[in-house]
């Protein structure tokens, strides 16, 4: 099971936040304050693993992150998920984010952390791994996007007149 | 109306949208909060307004502010209102804020479930996909419980985009509602091979994690697993699935037997380093499961630990931290193949990867020896040095501790050394680690006696330079060594070269700026130092020194009756009050020594761990009663004695010198009685020194050796440890050359209690004898109950652990109460929404409807496979029915009304999914697969579901009464499933005295008991063709002798795989007081059979019994023999010799036995088709020849039952009292009976390709009937 899956820049600010483990909002800003502490203080050619702070997890949860330019991706995972499996998943997602902004960079996330949820929300759903084939979940991605294009297309365009 | 909405979209070009709030933030850097503040209050508005998209707008805004941290839960209300919109996008907007900030405590979430149900049944597939999203991040149980329904309905969605997520929200769901496990869970099985990769992977993923927490109800599904092993080329299933394996091999040692092949087949195979490291993980875990022995075993250890190594010495960090990590696994179990690759991992320590130095660290632990511990701390102590970073250090030191600590110091052979250690470690600055490193050395002083001198003279140097250690005291953990050094001195001050001058260190002022704790611990030890001084002076005439000693207390003393602490107040000025006495007496040339020193007399030794728990609590006494009035709750808060030793309080420093008037003084000390006695945990604060010793292990028996000692015991000043590495090699070479002279000389003193743990050590660990005597003394236990005291770590289990609801037997047949709800009345009106939709409620109400009449014709359509099966008396079934259904039948005969009666039962027993194809399919992988099937390697399981079967039968037979308590039956977890035993027994037990199946219950009853004690039941879900029979060993001429201390029951079994094995199963029972050990098992081969022994082992030898056995308990071992031919019957003499240990003697005792094996023990039930069964009786090449059963009385039914159960046969077809049976020899020979009855007269005619065994079993068959 994923219990978290955080994403936060190199100072620590927040891009997304998903906790499939119910937390107060004072006790999710601890975590990810605390787990940027743990995984900003590595070096960058070191493992990808640590042992989870003292707020999320204890001694079966692992912290399972990667360091991408001024990102870090953050996976709280349990014993039942396969290290190097949780890697590639990762390398999944920032693939399927680079495809869906196309060359996503920090300032995608920023002002569109609504897609970055709903891109995550077809590969893990409720803690468990839904879908690890990239072009699956682009196809959804889109689909969905197509969807709400045809509904809000008055809107949209309102908006664009300003 | 209209007018409104267009105003509303204008008013919205003007609002904020996300990207707008988000600028705005990041434009206001410095005044963030106030400006989020004015944001929400503009959010606020836009949720007023009646426009759906301003307030979708609004919720994706607060969305983002709740990953800031702010708690949007006021607007749950508008959160819903926006997940009921008809469109998408804001739908999606609304379940996406619900599942960030929506959890089982917010209110609004029961008005959801209506239009949940609506979304879930929407035709767009999106919306049911964004609702069942949402949903599986704020389920509750009352959601969970009202949708279960209509989530499974999804699972069999014909989009595979909705079947997968409603398969993966299922797990959510039994978290929730656990009632909905079982009636899911044929269905779940079912998406295991589903057409879709996706879906498939989410219900592989869903069954490991319900089965990783639970994993004894899922190993029915290991041959399913096992399939989808072999075919899927799905890295991702196949991690999941192996891992799975892991979790299940534990509990089935012979599923780890099968996977070993497939799994190294992978190892060699696969490119993906994840697949690559699970298939080793997991066979570690089936290696770590499997008892030694096995051909193969050391191959595979080797194969993981060279893979391992491959990935420890690759560049990338990972690969290297995952290798370290599995290496730690197989040390537990395997020590020496790790211990070989010590270089590698003290080269990983200096790693610059914390997390990799920290994994060799936990390796290092296990490949301590005797003879490398000096050299590993010593590397380690290096570490120490060069470690910045005070974590990893702390690491370090505790590591350090534990390592030498381990098993009772173990590994330990010198104490000097080792104390030395410890006082070197107090160099350290700024580690959080003083008390570890304190208790260490108070529990080392206390319980090696030998050590004290060395030790209060170690510490007695710490005291004087107690100033280097407090340097920093503040931040500073170390001074905790303190507190024990000042103990040990005063404790065994007897052993003290110049007590003045440790009485004189430990009352210098600046002891009054250490922590009271530690205060107190001067203080009192003070005292016994000055006793000791007074007593040493006894016979000098000359009294100055005694005098001055008075004198340096009376001068030193009131320091410490001005503290702040409490505890070093009391104890300061009560000593110091007594010294004031002993002076005006010594000045009146009394002699007080004696009476001083008796305040401190007797020893102190150390109490067990858990001694104090397992006090029986006095008759009368409730410790849960109030003594007097509960106090208010400000007054307990502020002034709770603190708890001696534990972290300490740098405050109290600061205020050492305020001066507090007596009155003061002694209103605090009224005010503090008082407190202890209104609050009813000081006794539980103030446990005094013991809780010290609970970091101990717990400790066996060692019997104290005497050594010479060749380390000189006075080192002066801080020894350096290295010193003593030097020092303990030369003595180690001095006694090895000693030990050469007097070869012969074997030492008799193998330390018993360690004896076993040792074997892991390299080459001449014995050899090593620790340079002291080793005198660890016993930690006391109270006697009385002592033996309860030890097993008693099943409080483990956190009782809150959702995944317990979880532990639910699947394969248990399902009860018509086990549905899940149907949307009802109540749940509909409890969901009244203001956003209720009369459409959803159409749909809703009408779904349900359309399927319970499904269902129903689904029910009808088994319930007559059924009947068919039942007519037929197929018996290619799951075992578990297959019983259940003998169940049925034989209680049928009995009450003269089959039918009926027995079709309730068994048709309950169907589970809705296992439709007969599958399982014969299931059956055919299993009977002919080419690989090791799993079949003939579970022999015992075999047994025990025979037994029960019997167990059942006799149950049965006595009444109709299974009927009654099927229902709790059906609710029941484990604990009233034993109960239900239980009353069988009762049951069987009556009967027995009634009825004449005297020898036949015998049997399966002890069996059946056997496989209980095992735990073994649970399994019997295994699909399993086969039955066995377990009988007593060597029954008649020994029955006396195993009466007295051992009691053997077995099984033969074929063993289909290797032509001409078979395994026998010997139950070891031990029935004497005393614990059996060493025992050994011998069995003299003939031409015809042979034992199986290891490799490089004469024909001759005995195979040692891999366990020992306390009394009461019984164990099974296993047994290969190879069979050349099978055609005639086998005896083989054996016997088994063990010792019997009691409390005073061992005895060497013999056990002689004879081996039978009948014909019908080299034969395999198979299943087998009618239309095949007639074209194997058409052939040519079968020998016939018949038997009659002159007399038998019983039921048909108990007469198939019976044959079957002996003889390993299983039903065709039956007609009537007409019934055609089969089965097959573990070398293919085909054995057929025509089984016809009339009155008390029973023909059987029999073919067979081989008439020399058909004759054989036919006799046995005979025999079989003629006991009865």
């Amino acid at each position: 099971m994923i219990k978290a899956i955080l994403i936060f820049n190199n100072h620590g600010k927040p891009r997304l936040s998903k906790f499939y483990e119910h937390y107060t909002e004072d006790t999710e800003q601890q975590i990810i304050r605390e787990t940027f502490h743990l995984v900003s203080k590595r070096d960058e050619n070191v493992c990808n693993f640590l042992e989870g702070g003292m707020l999320i997890g204890g001694s079966d949860y692992k912290l399972i992150y990667r360091h991408y330019a001024t990102l870090y991706f953050v996976f709280c995972v349990d014993s039942s998920e396969s290290e190097l499996g949780i890697l590639d998943l990762i390398q999944v997602f920032v693939e399927t984010l680079d495809k869906c902004f196309e060359n996503v960079c920090e300032l995608d996330l920023i002002f569109h952390v609504d897609k970055v949820h709903n891109i995550l929300a077809e590969m893990v759903m409720g803690g468990m791994v839904l879908e690890t084939n990239m072009n699956e979940i682009i196809t959804q991605v889109d689909a969905q996007n197509k969807m709400e294009k045809s509904e809000t297309f008055i809107f949209q365009s309102t908006r664009q007149d300003r | 109306m209209a007018l409104k909405i267009v105003k509303g979209s204008i008013d919205r070009m003007f609002d904020k949208n996300l990207q707008d709030l988000v600028r705005g933030i990041r434009n206001h850097k410095d005044d963030e909060a106030k400006y989020i503040s004015t944001c929400i209050d503009e959010i606020k508005q836009e949720l007023k307004q009646d426009n759906i998209a301003v307030k979708a707008n609004a919720v994706c805004k607060l969305t983002y502010l709740q990953m800031l941290g702010y708690d949007v839960s006021w607007a749950a209300f508008n959160i819903v209102e926006v997940m009921s919109s008809s469109k998408f996008t804001y739908k999606r907007i609304g379940y996406l804020a619900a599942s960030q900030c929506f959890h089982e405590s917010t209110d609004v979430i029961m008005l959801t479930t209506n239009q949940i149900r609506k979304d879930l049944s929407s035709p767009n597939q999106y919306d049911t996909g964004v609702a069942l999203t949402g949903l599986s991040c704020f389920v509750t149980p009352d959601l969970a419980r009202d949708l279960a329904n209509d989530i499974m309905t999804l699972m069999s969605h014909t989009k595979p985009y909705i079947r997968k997520k409603a398969v993966l929200i299922m797990y959510k769901v039994f978290l929730k509602y656990p009632e909905s496990l079982r009636p899911a869970f044929p269905r779940l099985k079912e998406k295991l091979e589903d057409p879709d990769p996706g879906v498939q992977s989410a219900a592989v993923n869903v069954i490991c994690e319900l089965a990783r927490r639970n994993p004894k109800n899922y190993l029915s599904l290991a041959p399913l697993f096992f399939k989808l092993m072999t075919s899927s080329t799905n890295n991702w299933v196949l991690i999941k699935i192996i891992k799975l394996f892991g979790a299940l091999t534990p509990l089935e040692p012979r599923l780890g037997k099968k996977l070993i092949e497939p799994l190294t087949n992978l190892i060699h195979s696969t490119s993906a380093m994840s697949l690559l490291y699970e298939c080793v993980n997991t066979v570690i875990a089936v290696l770590i499961s499997l008892s030694s022995g096995m051909p193969n075993h050391s191959a595979s250890i080797q194969l993981c630990v060279q893979k391992l190594r491959i990935l420890i010495e690759d560049s990338d960090q990972n690969l290297k931290y995952l290798g370290l990590l599995a290496m730690s696994k197989i040390l537990k179990t395997h020590p020496k193949s790790v211990q070989s690759h010590k270089d590698l991992i003290l080269q990983c320590l200096d790693d610059k990867d914390e997390s990799i130095r920290l994994r060799a660290l936990d390796l290092l632990y296990g490949m301590v020896s005797k003879k490398n511990l000096m050299e590993i701390v010593k590397k380690l102590m290096l570490h120490v040095d060069k470690a910045e970073g005070t974590t990893y250090r702390d690491e370090l030191l505790t590591k350090i501790i534990d390592i030498c600590s381990q098993s009772n110091y173990q590994y330990i052979t010198n104490f000097e050394w080792y104390i030395s250690i410890l006082v070197e470690l107090t160099r350290l600055e700024g580690t959080r680690h003083g008390h570890l490193i304190a208790s260490q050395m108070l529990d080392v002083a206390i319980r090696v006696k030998a050590i004290r001198v060395f030790a209060v003279a170690q510490m007695a140097t710490l005291l004087d330079n107690a100033h280097l250690l407090t340097g920093n005291m503040q931040r500073n953990g170390i001074c905790e060594v303190l507190y024990a050094a000042a103990w040990i001195c005063g404790e065994f001050s007897e052993h003290l070269e110049n007590p003045m001058q440790t009485l004189e260190a430990m009352l210098r002022p600046k002891v009054a700026t250490l922590p009271g704790h530690i205060q107190a611990v001067y203080v009192q030890n003070a005292a016994k130092l000055f006793a000791t001084v007074l007593k040493s002076q006894e016979g000098n005439t000359d009294g100055t020194v005694t005098q001055d000693t008075s004198q340096l207390m009376i001068e030193r003393l009131p320091v410490f009756v001005q503290s702040a602490n409490l505890e070093v107040q009391e104890r300061a000025s009560c000593i110091l009050q007594l010294v004031k006495y002993i002076q005006k007496l010594q000045q009146k040339d009394v002699e007080v020594a004696e009476e001083v020193s008796a305040l401190f007399a007797g020893e102190l030794n150390p109490v067990a761990p858990k001694a104090q728990k397992k006090v029986p609590v006095p008759e009368g006494l409730d410790l849960d009663t109030w003594i007097n009035e509960p106090p208010s709750e400000s007054e307990s808060e502020d002034e709770q004695p603190k708890a001696i030793f534990t972290k300490e309080e740098p405050k109290h420093s600061r205020a050492r010198h305020t001066e507090v008037d007596e009155k003061e003084l002694a209103r605090r000390r009224e005010a503090r009685k008082q407190e202890q006695a209104n609050n009813p945990f000081y006794i539980k604060s103030s446990p005094s020194s013991q809780k010290v010793y609970q970091e101990t292990p717990g400790v066996d028996h060692i019997p104290v050796i005497q050594i010479d000692l060749t380390v000189p015991l006075k080192v002066p000043g801080l020894p350096m440890s290295d010193q003593y590495v030097k020092l303990e090699e030369e003595r180690r070479q001095k006694e090895r050359a000693e030990k050469k002279k007097k070869d012969k000389k074997k030492r008799k003193e193998k330390r018993s209690g360690r004896g076993k743990k040792h074997d892991s050590g390299p080459e001449s660990e014995e050899d090593i004898t620790p340079a002291h005597m080793v005198d660890i003394v016993t930690e006391e236990m109270p006697e009385t109950t002592y033996f309860n005291a030890l097993p008693s770590d099943d409080d483990e289990k956190d009782p809150n652990d959702p995944h317990k609801a979880l532990d639910i037997d699947l394969d248990k047949p399902l009860a018509d109460s086990e549905k899940i709800p149907v949307r009802s009345h109540r749940a509909a009106e409890a969901a009244k929404s203001p956003v209720e939709d009369r459409d959803a409620d159409g749909i809703a109400t009408q779904l349900p409807k359309k399927k319970h009449g499904k269902e129903k014709r689904e029910e009808k359509k088994k319930k007559d496979k059924d009947r068919e099966r039942k007519k037929s008396k197929d018996e290619k079934k799951k075992k578990k029915h297959k019983s259940e259904e003998k169940d049925g039948d034989l209680l049928g005969a009995e009450v003269d009304e089959p039918v009926v009666q027995s079709e309730e039962p068994s048709q309950a027993s169907e589970p809705p999914t296992s439709n007969s194809a599958e399982v014969s399919d299931l059956d055919f992988w299993l009977s002919n697969a080419p690989v090791p099937s799993n079949i003939q390697e579970v022999p015992k399981v075999a047994a025990a579901e025979a037994a029960s079967a019997a167990e059942v039968i006799s149950g049965g037979a006595q009444d109709s009464e299974p009927d009654e308590p099927k229902d709790a039956e059906m609710e029941a977890t484990k604990p009233s499933k034993h109960k239900k035993k239980k009353q069988k027994k009762e049951k069987e037990d009556k009967e027995k005295k009634k009825k004449k199946h005297h020898h036949y219950h015998h049997h399966s009853d002890g069996v059946g008991e056997e496989s209980v004690q095992n735990g073994t039941v649970e399994e019997e879900e295994e699909p399993l063709p086969s039955m066995s029979n377990y009988c007593l060993l060597a029954e008649n001429s020994y029955i006396k002798m195993m009466m007295e201390d051992a009691d053997q029951v077995y099984d033969i079994q074929g063993n289909l795989q290797d032509g001409s094995q078979v395994v026998v199963s010997v139950i070891f029972e031990n029935k004497c007081d005393s614990f059996l050990k060493s025992m050994e098992f011998n069995v003299l081969d003939s031409l015809n059979s042979k034992l199986q022994r290891p490799e490089g082992s004469g024909p001759h030898d005995s195979l040692a019994v891999p366990f020992q056995l306390p009394p009461g308990v019984s164990n099974e071992a296993r047994y290969v023999f190879t069979v050349q031919s099978i055609v005639m019957p086998q005896k083989l003499k054996g016997t088994l010799t063990f010792i019997v240990k009691t409390e005073e003697s061992s005895t060497h005792e013999k056990l002689d036995f004879k081996l039978h094996f009948t014909c019908t023990s080299y034969l395999i039930t198979t299943p087998c088709y009618s239309d095949a069964f007639a074209k194997l009786l058409e052939s040519a090449d079968l020998k016939s020849s018949s038997v009659r059963l002159e007399g038998v009385n019983m039921p048909f039914h108990h007469l198939l039952a019976r044959i079957c159960f002996h003889h390993h046969f299983s039903v065709v077809e039956r007609i009537d009292s007409c019934a055609s049976m089969y089965s097959r020899s573990i070398q293919g020979h085909h054995v057929c009976l025509l089984v016809k009855t009339s009155g008390q007269t029973v023909s059987i005619d029999a073919k067979c390709d081989e008439p020399m065994l058909l004759g054989n079993v036919l006799d046995e068959i005979k025999q079989t009937f003629s006991q009865c």
